[in-house]
């Protein structure tokens, strides 16, 4: 039997030798092919005495058994090396750019005004819009500034031409968001003026305005962004808990000092003016106004058809350009509207 | 409103530093914007006389003067100056001065000659920005004095930036009264007697407009010397009030301005013609004002005028033929109440405003005409010298002072702030208020000199501000509470925005107002009826409100351009602005609608090792405004724009109607604004954006679908859009869906034709499709394509 163990290692020997799949199966036909080593031993079996059959059966069969084995695990070896050989092949170089469209960006004053916006939200407070060019009345008489007014001239207006070159007497441009406020009051009241209790009026109204004003720290269009809260017990606390609270929330700090000083608009009485103070970074200790506000003027109540005796209300305009800057550290009004993308990158 | 510190403190003096004046000032409501002292810190300088000037022996410029300065014994000091001269009286800096600047005084030698001082000029100590010589100092000036007591310089200008309601504190008095009311330190007003007339001669009042005019004193003064000098002291309190010393007589009616609040006006009494009238006046009248400029009058204006012809403005400024000149004589002295109503915005008209109107138009004291008069009567009789008249008076009808309720408890409420009537009564007290007090009920009534006490929340204000704001609690209020709407059809603007910064433009906001040659480029406007011009424009360029955010975008395209950027994305959502006759716009004659605007130019993906170099075009927006609709719902239509390329350009369609534009900008405009090669842009009204489905779910199959493909040469002409509307009517129940993926021509394709590769995909909802229905659906589609489109299938 030395000779089917000579066979066993000729073929692992030669199956050993073999990397190639096809090499392989034509090595194999030579042990267990038709014409191969061990069916030639398995052919002649019959011609073996019946009492050497059966050993030399079961040992022809061990070795055909070796032999396949040898060859199965030589498969295996040659499959894993050809696939680790692919997977080498198809190695990335991972820290090359992906390949995508670049992302934009909001504006920052827009970003100033979404968190503006749900700050308010989450106090109730729901967004209102006007437009921009605006009657006269809604941007002066309805909020107690009558013509002639000096008041009035504490707003450089902008005005329009009619077709035929005269002046548009009865429209201009809006000079402040305050004219979402008597017209979100009126249309309150057409819609709930009938009821024995009005609910709440609770509006942040952001937008553009215009001044006839250009510097280096004022721009003729900006934004402001107006608030307004009318209800049965809205008092002067509550307006300044409610500013404080916005500020703290704003910048993300209580490091801040907020301060009302008396200050006058015609549509407020009492009225102030807001002015802010951080107690930490490159404005240290200034006080910067960044608001006016106060209690809604009865007259400005009772133009929309509220009675100002059972209500009262309080109202805020920010200007968001200026608290952008501060919130970012912008030292530039102009490059808001300057549409210069190596600024505005900054905020995307 | 400027004044000086030391001014001020000789009516009021708290213990309070400046700095704590100015906050408490500011925390009452008269912001102190701004506190500069007079001059800078320097010592050691002192009023010296110059006694001789010689020539320097070695120095052309120099002089070498002998000075007195109070020691006895006369200082040999260097001087350059042109102006130094035997007899000046000069300010000497010491040796051992500080001069600003930290410049130290030593003894020295200059060009060889001792030298011990210096002879100052204001620059050199910092009192003024320029000087051309020596500061030379009245022949009376004590020599040896301190030259900082001398000229008051130990003093602050106090800027206070004052709202418009209160009037009261454009004078020293105004302002020395509020200190008192919120320090509660004593105030000391000057003692003001009348002038007892020396001579009979008057000049006849007829007042003839008694409502625009409530009062109206005037009084002759004879024999003055209008030459006379102005007291230093007057002159220095005017100055630093930021008031040019003139005359004597106009620095006199300037300071008892500052000083009382009253604006008053002198005329040359030698060019009155008659009775002075005081009446409203006519339309067209014509007057030279005092600045020089020639005004046309109109009805609603207040005119003091005499016999002949119209004298002043009144309240707002005098006229020129009647003013005091250095040679007037005999004066007609003027101070008078005016109805604010009569003075509010008539300066402005004409293109101006006055101390005298800023003061009239927000409402003078009407309490103080009188002694206003008699205090300039004082001055001018101590400087100028002459012979006053009697005072002359015509009344009308003073403002009313109805008495104002204040109810304890309403104050408490708007304030949100315990109160009590006691702690109303004493802050009313404070205020030098008059009131009558019924339990929690007080009648105040408001005095001469407040314009802005008229209504209850008027007082609740003034106890607010003497309580201190920052005495009144921030508190967090309370509400019921209640969710806010969430309206699922309306889909948030942030979010719109968002996809856009997503889909990588970045936000731009650009002015509305925008220059007349984008409307007609990128609009196609020009005509003055489809124009929206600002009467007052700031610039040329920013004359007309904007139709389109075209201009803008490009405008923006073009200044990155010049800032190396190659690749650009932008957006915008802004208003634009047309005239409208539509009735339901929220300002009648224009509408003003939202739109949403983007441009793309440059490489179609940014540039890396993996992405080709193909630019940006139609269809890389189209597929972004597609992407920004997901129902799809969008329809394109060739179009024609003046701003766009007119084979590339579409109409955006939804439900039927135009909604927007996308398209390549126009090859014209490329070359206009210099662009190297040309945007895509797309502008499409934002409300149409904001309107989105609830979703509604609908049953789905669960058969395998079929999707067959199909080749079809139709006429290079033939849209797409017309060959989908084309089969969408004979379409067989089962196709789900025809897909164009593949547009083809040039080899093998005929000349002016192209080939179509559609996708047509098939299902059922309740079987799965036999080969034969399949089969019979494709044909179908091919036979329509060739009877309506001539399309030849492709093997």
């Amino acid at each position: 039997m030395d000779h089917l163990e000579q066979i066993v290692n000729e073929a692992r020997a030669a199956f050993a030798g073999i990397s190639d799949p096809d090499a392989l199966e034509q090595a194999k036909a030579r042990f267990l092919g038709k014409n191969g080593q061990i069916s030639e031993l398995l052919k002649n079996l019959g011609k073996l005495p019946p009492e050497e059959k059966k050993t030399a059966g079961a040992a022809i069969n061990q070795a055909k058994q070796a032999v396949e084995e040898a060859l199965n695990s030589r498969r295996e070896a040659i499959r894993e090396a050809a696939l680790a050989a692919r997977l080498a092949e198809e190695a990335l170089d991972v820290t090359l750019p992906g390949r995508s469209e670049l992302r934009g960006g909001l504006h920052p004053v827009t970003r100033t005004l979404e968190r503006i916006e749900s700050l308010f939200a989450s106090i109730g407070f729901t967004a209102a819009d006007g437009p921009e060019i605006e009657e006269d009345f809604f941007n002066f008489t309805a909020l107690n500034t009558p013509e002639d007014h000096p008041a009035r001239s504490m707003h450089d207006t902008f005005y329009l031409n009619n077709p035929d070159g005269s002046l548009a007497e009865k429209v201009l441009l809006r000079t402040h968001t305050s004219p979402i406020q008597a017209r979100y009051m009126q249309a309150h009241v057409a819609k709930y003026g009938q009821l024995e209790r009005m609910p709440e009026i609770r509006i942040i109204a952001p937008g553009r305005v215009y001044r006839v004003d250009s510097d280096a720290t004022h721009s003729p269009m900006f934004h402001q962004v107006e608030g307004l809260w009318v209800g049965e017990n809205v008092s002067f606390a509550d307006l300044k808990g409610v500013i404080a609270d916005f500020l703290k929330r704003f910048f993300e700090t209580d490091d801040l000092n907020v301060r009302f000083r008396p200050s006058f608009f015609p549509f407020t009485e009492p009225s102030a003016e807001i002015d802010v103070a951080f107690m930490s970074g490159a404005l240290k200790g200034r006080w910067l106004e960044i608001a006016g506000c106060g209690m809604v003027h009865p007259n400005v109540l009772r133009h929309a058809g509220i009675d100002p005796e059972k209500y009262t209300g309080f109202a805020f305009g920010f200007g968001p350009d200026r608290l952008t800057m501060l919130r970012y550290g912008v030292n530039d009004l102009r490059l808001f509207f300057e549409g210069d993308l190596r600024f505005l990158r900054q905020f995307a | 409103m400027k004044f000086s510190e030391s001014w001020l403190r000789s009516f009021v003096n708290p213990a309070l530093s400046s700095a704590e004046l100015s906050h408490s000032l500011t925390m009452a409501g008269l912001e102190v914007e701004d506190m500069t002292p007079v001059a800078p810190a320097f010592t050691s300088v002192i009023v010296a006389q110059v006694l001789s000037v010689s020539k320097h022996p070695d120095a052309d410029r120099l002089n070498v003067c002998q000075v007195d300065i109070g020691s006895g014994t006369p200082q040999q000091i260097v001087c350059g100056a042109p102006n130094v001269a035997a007899g000046l009286k000069v300010p000497c800096a010491l040796p051992g001065a500080k001069l600003p600047g930290d410049f130290k005084i030593k003894i020295a030698k200059v060009r060889g000659i001792e030298s011990s001082g210096m002879l100052c000029s204001a620059k050199e100590l910092g009192i003024t920005e320029e000087a051309s010589g020596l500061l030379t100092l009245p022949a009376d000036a004590p020599v040896g004095t301190d030259i900082r007591n001398y000229l008051a310089l130990d003093d602050t200008i106090f800027e206070i930036k004052l709202t418009p309601n209160r009037a009261d504190c454009l004078s020293l008095q105004g302002i020395a009264r509020e200190v008192g009311a919120i320090t509660g330190a004593t105030v000391s007003l000057p003692a003001i007697t009348p002038v007892a007339a020396q001579i009979d001669e008057v000049r006849a009042l007829a007042l003839k407009a008694g409502d625009a005019c409530p009062l109206y004193c005037g009084r002759s003064i004879k024999d003055v010397n209008a030459r006379a000098a102005t007291p230093e002291w007057m002159r220095r309190h005017l100055e630093r009030s930021g008031l040019r010393s003139i005359s004597a007589l106009v620095d006199i009616t300037n300071y008892v301005m500052l000083e009382l609040g009253q604006p008053l006006h002198a005329f040359d009494d030698s060019k009155l013609a008659g009775a002075v009238q005081v009446r409203m006046a006519e339309e067209g009248e014509r007057l030279r004002l005092l600045n020089g400029q020639e005004i046309t009058l109109a009805s609603d204006m207040l005119l003091i005028a005499d016999e002949q012809k119209p004298l002043a403005l009144a309240g707002i400024m005098g006229g020129e033929e009647s003013a005091v000149t250095l040679d007037t004589r005999h004066l007609f002295l003027e101070s008078a109440f005016f109805a604010p109503s009569v003075i509010a915005g008539r300066a402005r008209r004409f293109g101006f405003s006055s101390d005298a109107s800023h003061r009239f138009e927000r409402g003078v004291d009407f309490g103080i005409t009188q002694t206003a008069m008699e205090r300039a009567t004082q001055f001018i009789l101590e400087i100028c010298g002459g012979s006053a008249g009697p005072v002359q008076i015509a009344q009308g009808t003073l403002p009313a002072r109805p008495p104002v309720r204040l109810r304890t408890a309403r104050a408490a409420k708007v304030l949100g702030l315990p109160l009590d009537s006691a702690k109303v009564a004493g802050i009313l007290r404070g205020l030098a208020l008059e009131f009558t007090q019924d339990g929690e009920t007080f009648m105040v009534t408001p005095p001469s000199w407040r314009f802005d006490m008229e209504i209850e929340e008027d007082l609740i204000e003034e106890i607010a501000r003497l309580i201190g704001y920052d005495n009144i609690p921030a508190v967090a209020p309370q509400a019921a509470l209640q969710m806010l709407p969430q309206p699922e059809q309306e889909r948030p603007t942030a979010r719109i925005r968002q996809f856009m910064a997503d889909r990588g433009y970045q936000e731009v906001i650009n002015f509305a107002f925008v220059d007349t040659a984008w409307e007609a480029d990128f609009a196609g406007k020009t005509g003055d009826n489809e124009l929206i011009r600002l009467a007052n424009p700031i610039a040329s360029q920013m004359a007309v409100m904007r139709s389109s955010l075209f201009g803008g975008l490009v405008d923006n395209l073009v200044t990155n351009i010049k800032r190396q950027q190659n690749r650009v994305r932008l957006f915008e959502l802004g208003r634009v602005f047309a005239r409208s006759d539509d009735h339901n716009q929220a300002v009648a004659g224009y509408s003003q609608p939202w739109h949403l605007a983007g441009l793309a130019f440059g490489q179609a993906l940014p540039e890396t090792w993996s992405s080709g170099k193909r630019s940006v075009d139609f269809y890389d927006l189209k597929g972004d405004l597609e992407a920004l609709f997901p129902s799809c719902s969008l329809r394109f239509e060739k179009a024609s724009h003046p701003a766009l390329h007119p084979g590339r350009s579409a109409h955006i369609l939804f439900q039927g109607n135009p909604v927007g534009l996308l398209g390549e900008l126009h090859p014209k405009w490329v070359q206009k604004y210099d662009l190297p090669a040309a945007p895509v842009l797309f502008e499409i009204d934002f409300s149409v954006l904001k309107a989105q489905a609830v979703p509604a779910f609908a049953e789905f199959s669960k058969f395998p679908a079929v999707t067959r493909d199909l080749a079809v040469i139709v006429d290079q002409e033939v849209h797409w859009q017309a060959i989908i509307d084309g089969l969408q009517t004979t379409l067989p129940r089962l196709v789900t869906g025809i897909h164009l993926f593949d547009v083809y021509t040039g080899k093998g394709i005929p000349e002016n034709k192209k080939s179509l590769a559609l996708r047509v995909v098939m299902q059922d909802t309740q079987r799965t499709l036999l080969d034969s229905e399949v089969d019979a659906a494709l044909q179908n589609i091919a036979s329509e394509l060739e009877n309506k489109f001539a399309a030849q299938l492709r093997a």
